[in-house]
């Protein structure tokens, strides 16, 4: 009994670890960027797009709406991709395809970040360059990158939730003469929405926080992107491009990005822990 | 015993002082400033350090001005920079050590074969977005930037932008070598790289007829040139002269010009 008092103790410090380094790093994204903001001023900050930190110019407002644009565009293509193709794998497939094609699908979240974006580069750029015009780097290249980098976070999530509506449903459904379709789209996937909304917001986290991929197809021009082939720069990238370099106010402009970012990311979490917790 | 051991640090003391030229501080030399020189002085430290395995080199980045300021001060032995000294700045000591070339490049395709400094200057603010306006087929041109805080960036502001800001439009990459991959890729693209990463999968534009060839740079025909100084407030003196010869002495510039640089001997 006493080892297991122990052992329960050893636990609970190694959680109370991972929760402060946690709030350490909050801290300490807080306290590194706030100085920036207070400098800068809240609204120069978040309204103005002027972006030249050795310069003392501090807007962040183009970045802030392109990485909602993109991560609004990888929404639109990975949503009803992952969500059908969830659908499919869960309600439609015969067990043994659904035993092979899951595993491969979360295979898919393994791929590192850099080699979506190297194909993104080598690829997806030319193809848009020469078809639709632009340079390629572009709102669309990043939105369509994402869109692939999600569909895992939202396919596994979805068959989760789908799997946990209870068989009963369907067989009820099926025995009042509803066709299977039917039964899905009424029965299955309305009770299985918390869940699906959960997988959407989660997805929805991984786009907004993605950079290396991001970096690489966006192009990361400063301006507001005024149609989906212009290149645009995403918070995330902004942090990345330029940590390198930085020193003094433009490195707290930086830290003060992420705490925009950090934000942003809050919200999305949160609202996913409302929606489940409300089912 | 007692005697043994005054003895002893008698001994090592006077050994210190014969290496290095006096001082607590005579092994470790101390570099600060341009982020362009940076790597390359890493490269010469690590070399240099591996030869002289007593005395360390500390390597610093902060800019070129941080640097110039850490030498006046006296905060490090040498300052690194890679813009010319202004004004008062003129006192310190300087040493160049090698010349760089800023090659603007362009798409093996593009039929653009030479810009001047301003129609560079009117293409990266934003005036000329269209090739056609240089006389070559109708195409946008992508401009391709550096990232905020580069030192190959901070050198082209310097020569070619002037006052002006580079239009925010301009897409930005955050290395030489990524600023050429995308130029190799898109045939309507326009960036600038450090003269020594030119290789043939993009074409280097000749500036008011001067290609970024080594001659052209060192002889100061080429335009878009600087010199990578370390600078001091005194004359430099034990380790440091030490490292100072290392990086004049031929090894030492062969190592810079098998980096991509051009030798200043």
């Amino acid at each position: 009994m006493q080892q297991g008092k122990f052992i329960e103790r050893v636990l609970f410090l190694l959680a109370l670890s991972s929760i402060s380094s946690l709030a350490l790093i909050t801290i300490f994204i807080f306290i590194e960027g706030a100085p920036l903001i207070y400098f800068a001023g809240l609204k120069n900050f978040l309204a103005s797009s002027h972006w030249a930190p050795t310069k003392g110019h501090f807007g962040i407002l183009a970045m802030i709406v392109s990485s909602l644009l993109v991560t609004l565009g990888a929404m639109v293509i990975g949503v009803p991709l992952g969500l059908s193709c969830a659908i499919v794998l869960a309600e439609f497939s015969p067990r043994r395809l659904k035993l092979i094609l899951k595993p491969t699908l979360e295979l898919l979240a393994g791929i590192p970040s850099v080699v979506y974006g190297f194909l993104g580069v080598v690829w997806l750029v030319p193809l848009i360059r020469n078809y639709l015009g632009g340079p390629g780097l572009s709102l669309l290249a990043a939105a369509i990158i994402l869109g692939i980098m999600i569909l895992p976070t939202i396919i596994s999530i979805s068959i989760d939730a789908l799997g946990a509506v209870p068989d009963l449903y369907r067989d009820g459904s099926l025995a009042l003469g509803a066709t299977q379709w039917q039964t899905v789209r009424r029965v299955v996937l309305p009770a299985a929405s918390s869940g699906i909304i959960t997988a959407v917001i989660l997805g929805m986290g991984r786009a907004v926080g993605e950079t290396m991929a991001v970096i690489m197809v966006a192009g990361n021009a400063l301006k507001m992107p005024t149609s989906v082939l212009d290149p645009v720069r995403t918070l995330t990238s902004n942090i990345a491009l330029e940590l390198g370099y930085a020193a003094g106010r433009h490195r707290e402009g930086l830290f003060a990005t992420g705490i925009v970012l950090f934000v942003i990311i809050m919200i999305l979490n949160l609202s996913a822990t409302l929606v489940t917790r409300r089912r | 015993m007692v005697v043994c051991l005054l003895g002893l640090l008698i001994l090592a003391g006077g050994l210190g002082c014969k290496s290095g030229s006096g001082g607590s501080a005579a092994h470790a030399v101390c570099i600060a400033g341009s982020t362009s020189v940076q790597p390359f002085a890493e490269k010469l430290s690590e070399i240099f350090m591996h030869q002289h395995p007593e005395i360390r080199v500390d390597v610093q980045g902060g800019g070129s001005s941080a640097g110039i300021q850490a030498a006046t001060q006296g905060a490090a032995n040498l300052g690194a920079s890679s813009r010319e000294l202004l004004g008062p700045e003129k006192q310190l000591i300087e040493i160049p050590i090698a010349y760089d070339g800023i090659a603007v490049i362009v798409h093996p395709s593009n039929p653009l074969t030479d810009l001047s400094v301003e129609q560079i200057r009117q293409i990266f603010v934003g005036e000329l977005t269209n090739w056609r306006e240089l006389g070559l087929p109708p195409r946008e041109i992508d401009a391709i930037n550096r990232e905020e805080g580069s030192g190959t960036r901070e050198a082209f502001e310097h020569l070619v932008m002037g006052q002006a800001e580079v239009s925010p439009a301009a897409m930005v990459q955050d290395s030489n070598g990524s600023v050429r991959e995308i130029v190799a890729g898109d045939p309507n693209s326009i960036g600038y790289i450090s003269a020594g990463l030119v290789d043939d999968r993009v074409k280097a534009v000749t500036i008011e007829g001067i290609l970024p060839t080594p001659e052209n740079i060192k002889n100061h025909t080429y335009k878009l040139r600087r010199r990578f100084l370390l600078v001091s407030r005194e004359a430099v003196a034990g380790s440091c002269k030490a490292f100072v010869d290392f990086i004049l002495s031929p090894q030492g510039q062969q190592i810079l010009e098998k980096e991509g640089l051009v030798g200043i001997k």
